[in-house]
């Protein structure tokens, strides 16, 4: 068992290659004896750190002059593929971010090839890769396999595998002929600005304090923020209080915010909301504070406090102040 | 300008039904209600026809039972008229076979700007986007949080994973924007009135030129072999705070061993 060659969408984060596509990597090599990786932009800089995950080659486009990576990355490779510069692969994976799913989109259309989306496990039937996705909000888990002889694109979330390195030597960089990409190749980027926060990052953090809308209002977040900076945690929040601009949406955790999985999750004035869960509930240690018994956000915990943020937050903080 | 909005028509995701086990789709014969996802798109592009003092904003839904009533709320928030692709033989289609029969309708629209949401409640795949804007061969801006129209230009600001880009891009575009970009209004009871009368086309697969081998279950040329419950955390420790529950939380920190 074991399929040939996978190819794995990467995408740079800052200097490094992004967690999620580090992620891909470690399943891709588990599953399939060569890993070739496809990117924007230069591939020097992220060679080692490819190779040192177990990919063969980077395949790169090179500059992009401001254009979004989807239609190019997409144009790209299907034009090699046309021109017979490869030979297939059993799958191409890509991670569910927003590049990723626009590279997967207008893929998919190219080569008329089906998507599987929302991946969080791949595995083999036989000699064929499936992959498992939650629906309705994470409680039921379906597993889908393609049935065409097209490319299978799968789509995966993020923290679904563990990145881990291999010692591998560095991949090779070899350019993509990019063709003209008329007017999907319109849309420019003209400049880019960063929400970062200080501490560690909220999809890396060892422990995440997030608050809901039942921290009451916008000022008692800084409650999260005072306790977080304590616990040397990163601060989070639920789309509620994003929404509502509390604070900005790189601090939101689910479904349509960031996944994590630390060691310790802290849940302030939450309700546990489907959507909300799906971005927490693989944490290791889950601790929930909120006014109602009901509250679903108690089923995942484990230590549930039935009480007032109001009251249990500033005698919390003092405690660990006073260590 | 002329604006046109994908709306979906999802179950209520109150009760959002379940997975038929012998075609492995979900059992669509509840009501269907606007997916609230769509409702920003439909706000949003309201707002660009109004501030650009004149222009139209049309909708397109496919759903595979007749249902209406979630365009008739995007109706009665302002927008003109709808394009509805009914048809029993896209139950179970995919992202890719959606995307084949919404560009089509939307291509017959001719429209200055197509506006989406960046992923549905039920499906949220997040790929219609990017795939309609592939098949009309158009420019796309996925994640927008703010869309302002500058001439033939759209200017939005797209989410990235630690904040946001300016992005630029020539209209016609695809643009899918992020839930809460702008508050969607209540439909008046005059605006829910006036929906009543709004015209709203309804093709079948055929009729909108697809081939319907391309669409539904077998369009989407993938198998479901299993679906499970999936697996349950173990119920813990829940206490009632009695003034010092603040302490039972630093002694499960300190047992973790992260102080
Ligand atoms: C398509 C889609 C995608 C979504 N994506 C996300 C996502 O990525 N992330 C996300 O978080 N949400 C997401 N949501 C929204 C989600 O459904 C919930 O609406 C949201 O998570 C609720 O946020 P909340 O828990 O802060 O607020 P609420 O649900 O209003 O809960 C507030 C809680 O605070 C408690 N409370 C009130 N006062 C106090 C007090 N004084 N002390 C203690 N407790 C108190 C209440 O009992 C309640 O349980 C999404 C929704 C949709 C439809
Ligand atoms: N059946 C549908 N009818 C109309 N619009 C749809 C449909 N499915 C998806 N869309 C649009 O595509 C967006 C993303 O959906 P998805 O890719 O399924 O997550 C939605 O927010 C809608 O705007």
């Amino acid at each position: 068992m074991g399929l040939d060659k996978i190819w794995v969408f990467a995408e740079a984060q800052g200097d490094s290659v992004a967690s999620i596509s580090l992620e891909i990597l470690a399943k891709a090599r588990e599953v399939a004896d060569t890993v070739e990786v496809f990117m924007a932009g230069h591939g020097d800089d992220h060679a080692e750190e490819l190779g040192d995950h177990g990919a063969t080659a980077v395949y790169v486009t090179g500059d992009l002059d401001g254009s979004l990576q989807g239609s190019a990355v997409a144009t790209a490779v299907a034009a090699g593929i046309e021109a017979g510069d490869f030979d297939l692969p059993d799958a191409f994976i890509l991670g569910t971010t927003q590049d990723g799913r626009d590279v997967a989109g207008r893929l998919s259309v190219k080569l008329d090839a089906p998507v599987i989306t929302n991946v969080v496990d791949l595995e083999f039937d036989g000699d064929t890769l499936v992959g498992t996705e939650p629906v309705f909000g994470g409680s039921t888990n379906v597993k889908t396999r393609f049935t065409s002889d097209k490319v299978g694109i799968f789509l995966v979330r993020p923290k679904s595998f563990e990145a881990e390195s291999t010692g591998g030597a560095e991949a090779d960089v070899e350019d993509l002929d990019v063709p003209d990409l008329g007017a999907a190749g319109e849309a420019k980027i003209t400049d880019s600005f960063a929400e970062e926060t200080e501490g560690p990052r909220l999809d890396e953090a060892a422990i995440v304090v997030s608050g809901g809308r039942g921290m009451g209002e916008k000022d008692a977040f800084s409650m999260i923020e005072d306790l977080a900076k304590i616990l040397g945690a990163a601060p989070g929040a639920t789309r509620a209080i994003v929404d509502s601009g509390w604070v900005p949406y790189s601090y939101q955790v689910g479904q349509t915010g960031k996944v994590v999985k630390p060691t310790v999750y802290i849940a302030s004035g939450i309700s546990g909301a489907t959507q909300h869960l799906v971005g927490m509930k693989g944490s290791k240690n889950i601790i929930a504070i909120n006014k109602d018994s009901e509250a679903p956000i108690f089923a995942v915990a484990d230590l549930g406090i039935i009480g007032d943020v109001h009251k249990v937050m500033p005698k919390l903080i003092e405690a660990l102040n006073n260590r | 300008m002329k604006v046109v909005v994908c709306v979906k028509q999802i179950p209520d995701p109150a009760d959002p039904g379940e997975l038929d086990p012998d075609t492995k789709t979900l059992k669509r014969d509840v009501k269907l209600i606007l997916d609230e996802s769509d409702s920003y798109g439909v706000e949003m592009a309201l707002q660009l026809v109004d501030d650009a003092g004149d222009g139209e904003v049309h909708l397109v839904s496919m759903v595979p039972n007749n249902e209406v009533s979630g365009l008739r709320t995007a109706l009665a928030m302002g927008a003109a008229g709808a394009t509805l692709i009914s048809d029993e033989c896209l139950s179970g289609s995919d992202a890719l076979g959606t995307a084949k029969v919404l560009a089509k309708a939307i291509a017959a629209q001719e429209p200055d700007l197509v506006l989406s949401g960046t992923e549905s409640s039920d499906g949220y795949t997040g790929t219609v986007p990017a795939q309609i804007a592939e098949l009309l061969g158009l420019p796309s801006v996925t994640f927008a949080k703010e869309i302002a129209i500058d001439g033939g230009t759209a200017k939005v600001k797209r989410q990235t994973e630690a904040g946001y880009d300016d992005v630029e891009c020539p209209l016609p575009a695809v643009v899918s924007v992020t839930a809460g970009v702008v508050e969607p209004r209540y439909p008046s009871f005059k605006g829910i009135m006036a929906a009543k009368n709004k015209p709203v086309e309804e093709l079948t697969v055929e009729a909108l030129g697809v081939d319907p081998a391309e669409v539904g279950w077998a369009g989407s040329r993938q198998d479901i072999i299993d679906i499970a419950a999936a697996p349950v955390r173990e119920a813990g420790e829940i206490i009632e705070d009695e003034g010092d529950a603040h302490e039972r939380i630093v002694a499960f920190l300190d047992e973790l061993k992260v102080l």
